[in-house]
């Protein structure tokens, strides 16, 4: 793990812009191993092209997200169930 | 190191750990955007209190450290997070780790603690490089002499001043040992700092018998600052 890999709470803000909940909660299982992680905890790398987050036990991409002007677009084949919570 | 204080009005409100995304819109419209976390206590109401430490190739940082002035505007967007924060109901006794700047989500927590006069005790083991770098330092200082149950632990990993009696030597499994809570008293780990920092703190934790969801991790990028 190099010194570029943040964590989930780096992806909390575009996610914010995105979905009208707190999603460093949320929980994400991986379509991959089947773990289940809440979003805060997952690896994160964020560019310029993007921000990829990847399953802290196997490594799968689990979501990406790109954002130009005007429009997101989600990348989510590697994640199985985002589980979100409405309330905290 | 700079703390900015903010005016937010309309601001919600938020809890200890939390961070805003500030972004910055050039003339042109290129946009840049990082994260900070929020240094003040929820109950400093509409006054946000960021710390930022200013990197040398940073787009953002030298910018909000030495060019902004009193009255400039910024577009925040926040409060993000609620994994990394810390509320009274959640309970302890803290074990806050801190490498470099990572202090700052941990600061909120110190004061929110105090801002509500939580008896739950809290021990900081904060790592800087040298005894300048330290951040916060009289404030920590004041509030553990005056039997607020705050212990505060520095280590310096690069130079120590003559007389220093803390630790000098990056966090390991024999430090943590030293200083963590013995895991019978229940304890709450938060860690914030640099990516390699964050992983070999957690990790010696987990030999101690912390549970892993105990332990609530932040990393930041590459600052160095541990």
């Amino acid at each position: 793990m190099d010194d570029t890999t943040l964590d989930g709470n780096a992806a909390g803000g575009i996610l914010r812009e995105i979905f009208p909940f707190e999603m460093t909660l949320a929980e994400g299982t991986c379509a991959h191993c089947g773990s289940t992680r809440v979003v805060g905890e997952l690896t994160v790398y964020k560019s310029a092209m993007g921000t990829v987050m990847r399953c802290p036990t196997c490594d799968n991409v689990l979501m990406r997200i790109v954002s130009t002007k005007g429009r997101y677009w989600l990348d989510m084949q590697g994640v199985r169930v985002l589980h979100i919570k409405t309330e905290p | 190191m700079a703390s900015l204080i903010l005016d937010v009005p309309g601001w919600t409100g938020h809890l200890a750990g939390q961070h805003v995304d500030v972004r910055l819109t050039a003339d042109d419209g290129y946009q840049a955007e990082r994260s900070y976390s929020i240094a003040s206590p929820p109950e400093d109401g509409q006054q946000l209190i960021l710390t930022i430490e200013r990197l040398d190739d940073g787009e953002v940082s030298p910018y909000l450290t030495e060019e902004l002035r009193v009255g400039d505007k910024l577009e925040l967007r926040g409060p993000i997070g609620g994994y990394f924060v810390w509320e009274e109901r959640l309970g302890g006794p803290l074990l806050l780790i801190a490498g470099g700047s990572g202090i700052v989500p941990l600061m909120a927590m110190i004061r929110h603690r105090r801002a509500v006069g939580s008896p739950i005790p809290a021990r900081l083991l904060a790592s800087f490089r040298t005894y300048e770098d330290i951040i916060y330092r009289d404030e920590l200082e004041r509030e553990a002499e005056a039997g607020m149950a705050l212990e505060v632990i520095h280590t310096l990993t690069r130079t120590q001043p003559p007389g220093w009696t803390g630790y000098s030597r990056r966090i390991d499994a024999e430090l943590l040992r030293e200083v963590a809570w013995p895991v019978e008293q229940h304890p709450l780990a938060y860690i914030c700092g640099p990516t390699p920092f964050v992983e070999t703190a957690a990790a010696a934790l987990l030999p101690l018998g912390y549970e892993p969801t105990r332990i609530k991790t932040e990393r930041f990028g590459p600052t160095g600052g541990s």
